[in-house]
């Protein structure tokens, strides 16, 4: 029954619920019919639960990163350079972790069999991607902007333009799938899956930052998005 | 300094575009005492979910968890549900591992289900009807006062080796889902 936990923490620090989003959101119908209701159990963390997934660079191929580069030709739509930071909740960096990506094309229009939507599917773009950070938790994509799209929530609903960001960090209770949205974008307002987290402050901590430094001449805009997983307990676990 | 963790989002219905990183069968085919668990996803009116992806972190049979990405048992798993809303693994059964206040846990599978109306991961474990024992002395599962609600977290048999585990993410038979 020996196990090696090594340095590992004793768990990981629980959410603020106020910047998660709920269950049941009824503004987003699909929550209506798919969330619990029975309030969750907690669970005093063990080593299932600090321990989890490792990726390694075999798990990557060597242009995952660059979504605009899976085919034989260039897809069509505004190159953009997507960077920024894997931290945790002390801000420590989070290296060699895998970070996953999947987006719409420039029209709106997902490679998927069950996306409906009457806008062009691009030969040249699938639109996913992957990629681990690096040793101080930075990761990088190339790819371009995705176009905002109808959803039947509502009669009138259109998703604002994201990019889907799935990240693992060290543990099973780490693990997150998110969404990042674009600075300035009209649509922000109006998404109910946006909307469901209750603070303000981390809703906007979904929008990117448009950025200079990473914008690279005559070649793509560069926008940042960092992400910060729960942060360790502080004492450690006895050996 | 304590930052907030960033917020999470639904999966949505397209994660599937991502080629998969991971998949349904742990253990390759012949592995000796390999298992078969599988299941369908339920939503709250009963109606089978078809695009749910069920993730699996688990311990080897020597109840270890990998600890590196080239450990020969990496214990993930990754399966999306199909158009009836069903997901199967191929894997072994865990061994024990460390709970605590010196109680050990009995074999479990733990499991993360994302879909397009979750906003968030539901969190949930498997554990195994040919368990009694060590079921009855589990931290987690002896914690779980309602036996209807115990209940929900283990599998049925339905052959050698082949187990059945429902998931229903709401209603009368709901699954217990767990805050890790």
């Amino acid at each position: 029954m020996a196990s090696d936990t090594g340095n590992r923490t004793s768990g990981y620090r629980p959410d603020d619920e106020a910047t998660q989003p709920p269950y049941l959101y009824a503004a987003y119908r699909s929550t209506v019919l798919r969330s619990p209701s029975r309030p969750l159990i907690p669970l005093q963390q063990t080593l299932s639960e600090i321990t989890g997934p490792i990726f390694g660079p075999g798990d990557v191929g060597p242009l995952d990163y660059d979504l605009t580069r899976q085919h034989s030709g260039q897809p069509l739509g505004q190159r953009i350079i997507m960077s920024g930071r894997l931290v945790d909740g002390d801000g420590s960096a989070i290296p060699h972790s895998l970070i996953e990506t999947w987006q719409a094309n420039a029209a709106g229009r997902y490679a998927h069999s069950e996306d409906n939507h009457e806008a062009p599917l691009d030969p040249n773009f699938t639109g996913g991607g992957r990629c681990l950070t690096d040793a101080h938790g930075h990761y990088r994509f190339v790819t371009i902007h995705p176009g905002a799209y109808p959803w039947g929530n509502d009669p009138n609903a259109w998703r604002p333009a994201h990019i889907h960001f799935s990240v693992f960090g060290p543990a099973f209770a780490t693990r997150l799938i998110t969404q990042m949205y674009f600075p300035g974008d009209p649509l922000l307002p109006f998404d109910p899956i946006l909307d469901s987290i209750p603070d303000p402050t981390a809703r906007q901590r979904l929008v990117a930052t448009f950025d200079w430094d990473t914008t690279e001449p005559g070649f793509a805009l560069g926008y940042t998005f960092d992400i910060i997983l729960r942060g360790p307990n502080a004492t450690p676990i006895e050996a | 300094m304590s930052l907030p963790t960033t917020a999470s989002q639904t999966i949505g219905p397209f994660f599937a575009i991502l080629l998969p990183l991971g998949s349904n069968e742990l253990a390759p085919p012949g592995t000796p005492r390999a298992i078969r668990v599988e299941g369908c996803v339920f939503d709250g009116a009963g109606t089978p979910v078809p695009d749910a992806l069920i993730e699996l972190w688990q311990a080897s049979e020597s109840g270890q968890h990998a600890l590196t990405h080239d450990e020969t048992f990496r214990g993930f798993g990754r399966c999306m549900t199909d158009p009836d809303g069903r997901y199967s693994f191929v894997t072994v059964k865990p061994g024990r591992v460390p709970g605590w206040d010196e109680r050990v846990q009995a074999p479990h599978l733990s499991l993360g289900i994302f879909a397009r109306g979750v906003l968030k991961r539901l969190s949930t474990r498997l554990y195994f009807p040919d368990e009694a024992a060590a079921n009855a002395s589990d931290p987690v599962l002896s914690g779980i006062n309602e036996a209807n609600v115990r209940r929900t977290l283990i599998a049925s048999a339905v052959g050698p080796r082949r187990y059945t585990f429902d998931i229903h993410l709401q209603g009368d038979s709901e699954t217990a889902f767990f805050a890790i």
